[in-house]
């Protein structure tokens, strides 16, 4: 019987996503004294953040007084070849001290100087030692943080294992969202005045990634459906170094830290092979570059024997390496058999992050619907084409604090919209319509292996006209397969049900990042096209925003903004001093030339 | 006792792993299924062994070949979310991290936890976690206390391994008071009893939290028979480090004449 | 599965709780990883046979248990020995057996082996209801510990002393394998009387801030050091053990006949 009762919530701010990004948002909204409710498709704490390991970026200046926010704003843009928001970065720079300050006030621990403050850790494409961190489980620390100050946090409920499949609009509106309960499969709306997404990005397309499950994309799709703008859906990264052996560890993450505590890359050859690609910042150049010299490397026959390089930290010494990376030491230890301080680690690139989202002001994390908002991962234009490692633990906390305060501010003098029965109707008919014990159909997990082979492969790190066509023509199929996909048993915590609604979003998001790869006939960041391995000058200056035209997917070229010539001071500034030197620089080492006066100014 | 018997579809799709792992006889997994209130028991699965391969691999194998509505729970894979606890061969441990060429030779079992009321197959409700964690006042500063912190890593050093915790609560699990007494009321069990070691042992803390840990946390249930140290897959010392010196703490107040005597005479807390 | 913010949780398990468990008898829950039985039995055999020695040992009277220039352990220290009528050992070992019944590691052990609360780990137990742990007389006075160890800590000194009297005999230099092995006994004593938990709380375990408080980083250094033989507190315990009982064994020995003591004399 469709529509099937459900039950209803209320509330001032919906947050969908409990990461960082969404907890932040939850305490800022709840303390803002908005009534906020936490949705969550896991438990709490469960979320991708704890698999952040190296650290947060932000320029304390503790271990190198050279450092400020400027250099942090100009690092950023640098890795992101530019086509970041300049906006966003400026905040982010300026704001992601107090964040770590905050934190560290909320109760979170961080590894220390020997004077008692805040160390701080060498990482790829920083100029200075910047990573706040805690051995090499900085997210967990940041969301068990988190975590415990939102279930503390006046006015804040969590309702964990809820699946939000929808967002209900009144009009152009966004005023709720509707999905179910996963352990017994009843369907329950949420009424909000505001939505705060803070939903996480999407790898599970890939076959090989380091996201969890939950890496689906939900909150992107959901957004799309209810019609705002992605951009920079082309740029996926590719983290460096994943585990490759044995097969079912394929892809976990094995932390930079390893490499900002000094690890070196090596061939099959016993080559240290990144004096080849960029021999300033060798294993410390940004993450587009090792993952490509790594590719490039097992491409040319000069790979591991699983078609990697070789990670070694044993030089650190065995006692070090314990201290340092606890977490590598016992994940190797346990899935491999490998012992990282007597032997070196198998590696290779494993899909990370996702530099593109869903399009949002600066300021506010507003998307382009009224009352939707968005932090993090699932958010655009911080990173631009290549996330630097370190940003993204600040990009949640700074973020997610400015989505949630703007969002609570938003909802003063708000009043509830009835809910829009058809809106709740069509989705719990789409939903149901995949649970169906007798009807032989599609198997979820097969059509999702389906799509990871057509992704991995043809829109994965190199990338062509030719394969990303045929990866495109592979999704179209799947998409037409998709509303055939049928399983058995019941609404019941059944995952294969619960699987039918993530391959229906992955879709979504893969045409997304397909069809704006193809756009960028350039190779910029983590995109890299081999049919145009150049930089073009011309497509630095737009992004590309993806939206729903109506009658299927749109992508456009959109102009980005000039950066004002305050900032690009400094990232001139910044580009003189690696002229004159290797980065990381060490907190010891001096800095000759004329770029030593610009920099270490206070921009 | 299994309720039926079902063969894995071999050839419906590629085997995991093909050519990338060893072949060899399949494994067979004794996988518990039900809903409370209806037939449980374990169900017999054969699945193809792959090289390196742990529990959770083979529990999706089946959920994509087999029985798409096996429900487990898991996020990361890779053994830092603490979700995919179970108890496999009779023992709390993660499915991610459990290898299957660790266990001895023969049919595995894999069980939800014994603790958690269940919920479906290896999926139980573990609310009364998250309902503890409520109870135990945050980490509080003194409201004067100058940001940021000047603190010295020789103060932090015990805290750190506390703050290694997955939560997935395998320590509760097998903790025999509330595995097999039941005290889930008067006992808040050894992660909690970390998180309050963490944040008692904190050098910025203010607040006192161990009076609740003897009262409604139950700390005298513990009898230190070190069963969470066994099984906790982040290798936190639970028993020594954190509920002795709490069990500790305690005895200060309530079981040492001499400290209460020099209290009096002291006027110290 | 929901957490309220503001209200105070109030149940505990959920809903579901007493209808589900996910019993289907003993026999599926019992471990098939291991046989976790191995560690109950051994240490019912050897720590119960160690009460029973000791039990007998203590009734023989001191004369048994001293051959000049070694005294058994269980008779130390010796002047108050004499005094005693009834059971003079065991009132000898008195704080020893207070030291050690309130152990933190021995705690352990006859938890598991002798009360099988619970016998090994996810290892069913056969009592249901009524569990108190120790919050209840008389388990509860396991929280004395401390107070054991003070006195422990005094035992030590007075068997280093009857250690060196083992090293003169008749005013003469002596150096017997029991003069070895009445030293080594209490090295392992002192090896398990420093590594007690409640040692470590003392010295450091109960400051917080190590660079807050006065003598911080003294207390620090010997926390960290007590910490270090902590970690091998249960092994110090049984090796104590069983070197208390070597050395009155060896005594019985000696006064036996079985043999005599290897040594040498300086005259």
């Amino acid at each position: 019987m469709i529509p099937e009762s459900y039950d209803t919530i209320d509330c001032d701010v919906l947050v969908i996503g409990a990461g960082g990004a969404g907890l932040r948002a939850a305490v800022a909204a709840g303390e803002a004294g908005c009534d906020t409710v936490v949705v969550t498709k896991s438990l709490l704490g469960k979320a991708h953040t704890v698999m952040a390991e190296g650290g947060i970026g932000a320029a304390l200046g503790n271990v190198d007084p050279r450092d400020n926010w400027g250099v942090h704003f100009a690092d950023t843009m640098l890795g992101g070849q530019l086509l970041n928001s300049w906006r966003m970065v400026e905040i982010f720079a300026q704001e992601v001290i107090d964040r770590v300050y905050e934190l560290e006030r909320w109760g979170g621990l961080f590894d220390r100087t020997p004077d008692g403050r805040i160390s701080q850790r060498a990482f790829g494409a920083h100029t200075f030692w910047r990573l706040a961190h805690v051995g090499d489980r900085t997210g967990l620390e940041l969301i068990r943080t988190c975590q415990d100050r939102a279930v503390h946090a006046p006015n804040v409920t969590v309702h964990m294992e809820y699946t939000l499949t929808t967002l209900l609009k009144d009009g152009d509106r966004v005023v709720g969202a509707a999905g179910y309960r996963r352990n017994d499969g009843t369907f329950v709306v949420f009424r909000a005045k505001a939505v705060v997404l803070g939903s996480g990005g999407w790898g599970r397309m890939y076959k090989h990634t380091s996201n969890s499950w939950e890496g689906t994309g939900d909150g992107a799709a959901l957004a799309y459906r209810a019609g705002a703008e992605l951009l920079d859906m082309e740029f996926v990264q590719f983290h460096p170094t994943g585990m490759i052996w044995p097969p079912g560890a394929r892809g976990i993450l094995v932390t930079e830290a390893v490499r900002g505590e000094g690890g070196r890359l090596y061939n099959s050859l016993g080559e240290r092979f990144m004096e080849r690609y960029d021999p300033k910042k060798m294993e410390l150049s940004s993450r587009d570059v090792v993952a490509r010299s790594i590719y490039k490397e097992a491409q040319a026959g000069r790979g591991s024997p699983h078609g990697g390089a070789f990670l070694d930290v044993r030089h650190r010494g065995a006692e070090y390496i314990r201290k340092r990376l606890p977490s590598m030491v016992e994940q190797f230890h346990a899935l491999a058999s490998v012992d990282i301080t007597t032997e070196p680690m198998e590696v290779g690139p494993t899909i990370h992050y996702t530099m593109g989202g869903v399009r949002v002001a600066p300021e506010t994390g507003a998307t382009t619907v009224p009352g939707l908002y968005a932090a993090g991962e699932v958010s655009g234009g911080l990173h631009g084409a290549n996330r630097l490692g370190g940003n993204s633990l600040g990009d949640i906390l700074v973020f997610g604090k400015r989505a949630g305060e703007a969002a609570a501010t938003e909802v003063a003098g708000r009043a509830h919209v009835a809910v829009d029965e058809r809106q709740v109707e069509a989705e719990q008919r789409a939903l149901l319509a995949h649970l169906d014990p007798h009807e032989e159909g599609e198997n979820p997990y097969l059509l999702h292996e389906a799509l990871q082979e057509a992704m991995q492969d043809d829109a994965g790190i190199a990338r062509t006209e030719e394969s990303l066509t045929r990866s495109l023509h592979a999704i179209q199929e799947l998409c037409e397969r998709a509303p055939r996909m049928r399983v058995g048993g019941r609404r019941i915590l059944n995952p294969g049900w619960h699987t039918c609604r993530d391959v229906v979003n992955m879709l979504v998001i893969s045409e997304a990042i397909v069809r704006s790869a193809l756009e960028r006939r350039e190779s910029r960041g983590s995109q890299w096209r081999l049919d145009f391995p150049d930089l073009s000058e011309e497509q630095g200056r737009v992004n590309y925003v993806t939206d729903d035209g109506g009658d299927g997917m749109r992508i456009r070229a959109v102009p980005r903004e000039p950066i004002p010539p305050r900032l690009q001071r400094l990232i001139d500034e910044e580009l003189a001093l690696r002229a004159v030197t290797t980065i990381p620089v060490r907190p010891d080492q001096r800095i000759e030339g004329p770029a030593v006066a610009a920099v270490g100014r206070e921009a | 006792m299994a309720i039926a018997e079902r063969p894995a579809q071999r050839g419906t799709a590629p085997q995991p792993g093909a050519g990338s792992g060893s072949d060899g006889a399949p494994l067979e997994f004794h996988v518990f299924k039900g809903i409370p209130g209806e037939e449980q028991g374990e169900v017999t699965y054969r699945v193809p062994p792959v090289t390196g391969m742990v529990v959770l691999d083979a529990i999706h194998w089946i959920q994509k070949h087999v029985d798409t509505d096996l429900a487990c729970r898991w996020n990361c894979k890779a053994a830092k979310c603490g979700s995919c606890s179970a108890e496999i061969n009779g023992m709390p441990r993660l499915m991610c991290k459990t290898r299957i060429d660790d266990l001895p030779d023969g049919p595995i079992t894999v069980r939800p936890m014994t603790a958690f009321p269940l919920i479906k197959d290896l999926v139980t409700d573990v609310s009364h976690a998250y309902e503890v964690n409520r109870r135990i006042p945050q980490f509080t500063p003194a409201a004067d206390e100058p940001s940021p912190f000047v603190i010295q890593e020789m103060d932090l050093e015990r805290i750190y391994e506390f703050r290694k915790c997955i939560e997935c609560f395998l320590c509760q699990d097998v903790c025999h008071v509330l595995r097999s007494h039941d005290l889930q009321e008067q006992f808040y069990g050894p992660r909690f009893f970390v998180r309050v070691a963490s944040l008692e042992m904190h050098p910025k803390d203010t607040v006192d939290r161990l009076e609740a840990v003897r009262t409604e946390g139950g700390l005298g249930y513990c009898n230190i028979t070190k069963c969470c140290t066994e099984v906790c897959p982040e290798h936190i010392h639970i028993t020594d480090n954190a509920i002795i010196p709490l069990k500790e703490r305690v005895a200060d107040r309530h079981w040492d004449p001499l400290r209460a005597v020099s209290r009096l005479l002291l006027g110290k807390r | 599965m929901t957490v309220r913010g503001a209200e105070v949780a109030g149940s505990g398990k959920g809903a579901s709780a007493g209808d589900a468990g996910v019993t289907t008898g003993v026999l599926a829950r019992l471990r098939r990883d291991a046989p976790w039985w191995l560690l109950p039995v051994t240490v019912v055999v050897v720590l119960g046979g160690f009460i029973v020695y000791s039990i007998w040992a203590s009734t023989t009277g001191v004369g048994e248990a001293r051959n000049a220039p070694y005294l058994s352990p269980l008779y130390s220290p010796g002047w108050l020995a004499n005094h005693i009528p009834v059971f003079p050992g065991l009132l000898c070992i008195l704080v020893p057996i207070a030291f050690r019944g309130t152990c933190y590691y021995y705690r352990k052990a006859y938890h598991r082996s002798f009360l099988w609360d619970p016998p090994g780990c996810a290892v069913p137990e056969l009592r249901h209801g009524g569990y108190r742990g120790e919050t209840a007389f008389p388990l509860s006075l396991n929280n004395l510990h401390r107070f054991a160890l003070y006195g422990a800590v005094v035992y030590i000194p007075i068997l280093a002393f009857d250690a060196a009297n083992a090293f003169s005999l008749g005013g003469h230099l002596y150096l017997g394998l029991g003069t070895a092995i009445m030293v080594l006994n209490v090295v392992l004593l002192a090896g398990y009387t420093l590594s007690c938990h409640s040692l470590r709380h003392l010295v450091g375990g109960s400051v917080d801030c190590f660079s807050c408080v006065r003598f911080g980083r003294q207390r620090y250094g010997a926390w960290r050091g007590v910490t270090r033989l902590n970690v091998f507190h249960p092994t110090w315990a049984w090796v104590s053990l069983f070197s208390v009982w070597a050395v009155d064994a060896y005594v019985r020995m000696l006064n036996a006949g079985w043999f005599t003591d290897p040594h040498l004399l300086f005259r």
